[in-house]
């Protein structure tokens, strides 16, 4: 692989709102840092990719995010949402990922029955009446785009549902909690072509209502469905801008190398 | 602030159930460390009261083998000579393992390398059913089955370590073939594989590869099971015959720490210095679990794939 | 050729010793089974024990056995519950961790007579709570808490780690994701564990003979006042279980049909355990099917 100075980065300034910001970012997991100063603003009601080649840290990046890297990282820096620092060990991290929903590589719907898998959690916030609860499940379900496929069983198990299913029964299981952003982890890298679709067009959707954070291997899936792309290496945030310039007119040498497939 | 900001800053029900949860964990696992405390500390102090407050050398303790706590000898001290029991104790033990672990190697191989799926399929529940089957079960089979024969068959009473030896052999096989087999399946496919493919035969295989990879393993289970039939008590009291005398031979009565323990420590009265010798068996049984636990942990630290 | 007769003469070794176990364990069963099943009557499982005649059964020590057996549960599972889960799910790598596990170890390496040794000293003696269901119950309770920790630490652990992440980025407590998703998705495997621990606990003998006691009292079993000393459900008297009646009758009765007891006795204990052992496949089987929606 070609060494690039990694000191050089590209990162541009959002015109949009801002959904999301980090501000000196750091990992470390033991001894080995693994995230170096990440900046950046992640936009509202868009749609932000994470690219880069496997083990950049982009997971590691977008697991910050909601505090899922407490127990196994050391995180140092600001994570500012709603102009909080939700990377302070004062916080209220269950408060923080209700309102920052995560989707993960693997489905991992609970073995519980399909209604139970979105109704359970919103109980847990403390919502008790049904007709709102059942208003939600639907809602959700219809805006995962699995409510067409699920309406007649809602009380089978979630784990008799095929893999593309058990994923968007995921998302549906994020956004029933109604957060503000999503993080997704690779949503689509285990299922097959025609549920990698159904899934891209769901996040099409839901951007209207949700800044999306999605990090992906697959550059195609990036650029058909970001409206911004950040390339990592080696734990640095090489590149920030619109995907459009990402792809066709990117600024740093590594990006150019990685998009066109030079490495990776 | 918004009411969002707020709440992000305070802690909420979550929080609190969090702490609760960890309470809970914590009440439980104090409870255990005390519990393990407390076991070890009563039976040390009792056990210790033989050789503190009654001044019996720990030397004589474990070296006489006259065991007549109520009486003293010539000289004055009281007879509390453990070594019968001690030497009882760890030949029932060591004869039982010896005869048990080719039998036990033998099926544990039969279960893991000829690997018939009905074979393992029959014999994996039995063993667990025999693993099942109480202790009082075997010392009964022992008292009708084993005594008699051995008592046919070599005159005397048929009580005595031969018995002892023969019903533990049976208790401690399932301990050993579980055990074995587990580790006899955690060595890796590719062992096989390879030693297949370089032309031995599965018996070279088996012995000169798998076997050899597997004996921190099998050590273990060796160890295991040796434990379980120290610390047996009621199935080796009923065959072993019960006598606290230096055994002679394999088929003379005689008695293990654990069998002198069940019979007589309900006949002696508390804090008195037969009571006391009582418990200086019963820490030297707690010791000797000890030490086979250390044992097996320092076999795990230095036999790892 | 040398190499191959080795393998044969192996072979041969090792199916010999095969067939020497299943026999022995045919006949180990067969004898009890076989011995003890005749004499098995609704009279013998009904009646009281006889200490000096014949003709006696077993009434109050199968309900000893079990009453204790149900009472050990209830003091064990709670604790076993909470130190597991702490195990599988809050502790990190460190020096507490290992003494825990340590204490746990050695707590399951301790002979049962060393067990019951304690539990004799300190509830029967020391608390004065003397010879009495309770006292066993706690003393059955260490003997059974080790193994039954590990198993629930296991059965947790065995729980995929996306299950547990699933949980977090839904803003649940960590208590909340243990309990709600966590165990019921172990449930198969702790249940399973539970009901083999309790064949075990239902044989043991040697932890109760200085803590539950040696003697079974005459109850009324329509008392159903806990605190009343006659009461079957009184956990303040001591009471003789089936096993410790089958070592008993042996060493130390004169009841002259002790042989007839003991093996009808140890027929319907190995009957009883034979039946938790498959209880135990048959319930974590049906249950795992049932939670992981396979048919």
């Amino acid at each position: 692989m070609k060494e690039y100075n990694l000191n050089e980065s590209y990162i541009t300034d959002i015109p949009e709102k801002k959904a999301l910001s980090t501000k000196n970012l750091q990992v470390y997991y033991g001894d080995n840092h693994a995230i170096f100063d990440a900046n950046m603003d992640f936009p509202r009601y868009k749609i932000t990719a994470l690219i880069g080649a496997s083990g950049c840290g982009k997971s590691t990046f977008l697991r910050c995010l909601n505090r899922m890297n407490d127990k196994v990282a050391r995180v140092d820096g600001n994570i500012m949402y709603r102009n909080v620092d939700i990377n302070s060990p004062k916080i209220n991290v269950y408060e923080v990922r209700q309102h920052i929903g995560m989707v993960f590589q693997r489905p991992n719907p609970f073995a519980k029955s399909i209604r139970e898998n979105i109704i359970f959690p919103l109980r847990n916030t403390g919502i008790k009446s049904n007709d709102e609860l059942e208003e939600r499940l639907e809602q959700s379900l219809r805006g995962a785009a699995l409510w067409d496929e699920v309406k007649d069983d809602l009380n089978k198990s979630a784990l008799a549902l095929s893999g593309g299913q058990q994923q968007r029964l995921c998302i549906a299981r994020s956004i029933a909690m109604h957060p503000d952003v999503l993080l997704l982890d690779e949503p689509a890298s285990a299922l097959d072509p025609i549920s990698t679709s159904k899934i891209e067009e769901t996040l099409q959707i839901l951007k209207k209502d949700y800044s999306i954070i999605i990090v992906t291997h697959n550059l195609q899936q990036a650029s058909r469905i970001s409206d911004y792309t950040a390339f990592l290496h080696l734990g640095h945030i090489v590149e920030y801008n619109s995907t459009a310039n990402v792809f066709t007119k990117p600024k740093m040498q590594a990006t150019d190398d990685y998009v066109s497939g030079n490495f990776g | 602030m918004d009411d969002i900001q707020k709440k992000l800053q305070t802690k909420s029900k979550a929080t609190f159930q969090d702490y609760f949860g960890k309470g809970i964990c914590y009440l439980c696992i104090g409870l255990i460390i005390l519990l393990v405390t407390c076991i070890l500390y009563f039976i040390a102090s009792k056990g210790l009261a033989t050789f503190t407050k009654d001044h019996v050398r720990v030397l004589d303790f474990l070296t006489k083998s006259n065991w007549n706590p109520g009486a003293t000898d010539a000289s004055g001290h009281p007879e509390v000579g453990a070594l019968p029991m001690i030497v009882t104790s760890f030949s029932v033990t060591l004869l039982a393992a010896l005869i048990a672990t080719p039998f036990a190697l033998g099926v544990a191989i039969f279960m893991a390398e000829f690997s018939s799926k009905r074979g393992s399929k029959i014999l994996q529940p039995v063993i667990e059913l025999l693993v099942g089957i109480p202790s009082v079960v075997y010392g009964f089979i022992g008292l009708t089955v084993v005594v008699p024969f051995i008592r046919n068959i070599f005159g005397g009473t048929g009580f005595g370590i031969l018995s002892g030896t023969l019903v533990l052999f049976v208790m401690i096989l399932p301990t050993i073939t579980s055990l074995s087999v587990d580790s006899l399946k955690s060595v890796p496919l590719y062992y096989r594989q390879a030693s297949l493919a370089l032309g031995a035969t599965r018996w070279q295989t088996i012995y000169k590869v798998i076997l050899r990879a597997a004996v921190p393993g099998i050590l273990t289970a060796i160890i295991f099971g040796m434990a379980r039939a120290f610390g047996e008590a009621l199935a080796v009291q009923m065959v072993i015959g019960n006598a606290a005398l230096m055994p002679k031979n394999l088929i003379s009565p005689a008695s293990t720490l654990t069998s002198k323990l069940t019979t007589d420590i309900g006949n002696t009265v508390m804090g008195t210095l037969p009571n006391n010798a009582l418990w200086s068996l019963a820490l030297i049984l707690l010791l000797m679990s000890l030490a086979l636990n250390m044992l097996v942990k320092f076999i795990g630290k230095r036999g790892r794939f | 050729m040398n190499a191959k007769k080795w393998d044969h003469v192996a072979s041969g070794v090792i199916y010999t010793l095969v067939a020497a176990v299943i026999l022995i364990l045919v006949a180990i069963l067969g004898y009890i089974l076989f011995n003890g099943v005749p004499d098995i009557s609704w009279h013998f499982l009904t009646s009281p024990a006889q200490s000096f005649s014949a003709g006696g059964g077993i009434r109050d020590q199968l309900f000893n056995s079990l009453y204790l057996l149900v009472l050990t549960i209830i003091v064990s599972l709670p604790i076993g519950l909470g130190a597991g889960i702490y195990l599988s799910e809050y502790a990190s790598d460190n020096w507490f961790t290992d003494l825990i596990r340590t204490s746990v170890e050695v707590l399951s390496s301790l002979p049962s007579v060393v067990v019951g040794l304690f539990g004799y000293l300190l509830f029967v003696i020391k608390l004065n709570l003397g010879f009495s269901i309770l006292s066993g119950a706690i003393a059955l309770t260490f003997f059974n808490l080790p193994l039954l920790t590990r198993n629930i630490e296991e059965s947790l652990r065995s729980v995929p780690n996306l299950q547990r992440e699933a949980g977090m980025s839904l803003g649940l407590s960590n208590w909340k994701t243990t309990t709600k998703i966590i165990l019921p998705a172990a449930l198969p495997g702790i249940l399973t564990g539970l009901i083999l621990s309790a064949g075990r606990i239902f044989g043991e003998a040697a932890a109760l003979i200085y803590t539950a006691g040696q003697s079974a009292p005459t109850v009324d079993y329509s008392n159903w006042n806990v605190f009343s000393a006659t009461s079957f459900l009184n956990p303040m008297r001591p009471a003789e279980t089936l096993a410790v009646h089958i070592w008993k009758v042996n060493t130390e009765s004169v009841t002259p049909d002790a042989n007839l007891i003991s093996s009808a006795s140890s027929a319907v204990l190995i009957i009883v355990i034979l039946i938790f052992n498959l209880g135990a496949r048959f319930l974590g089987n049906k249950l795992y099917k049932k939670i992981t929606a396979t048919k």
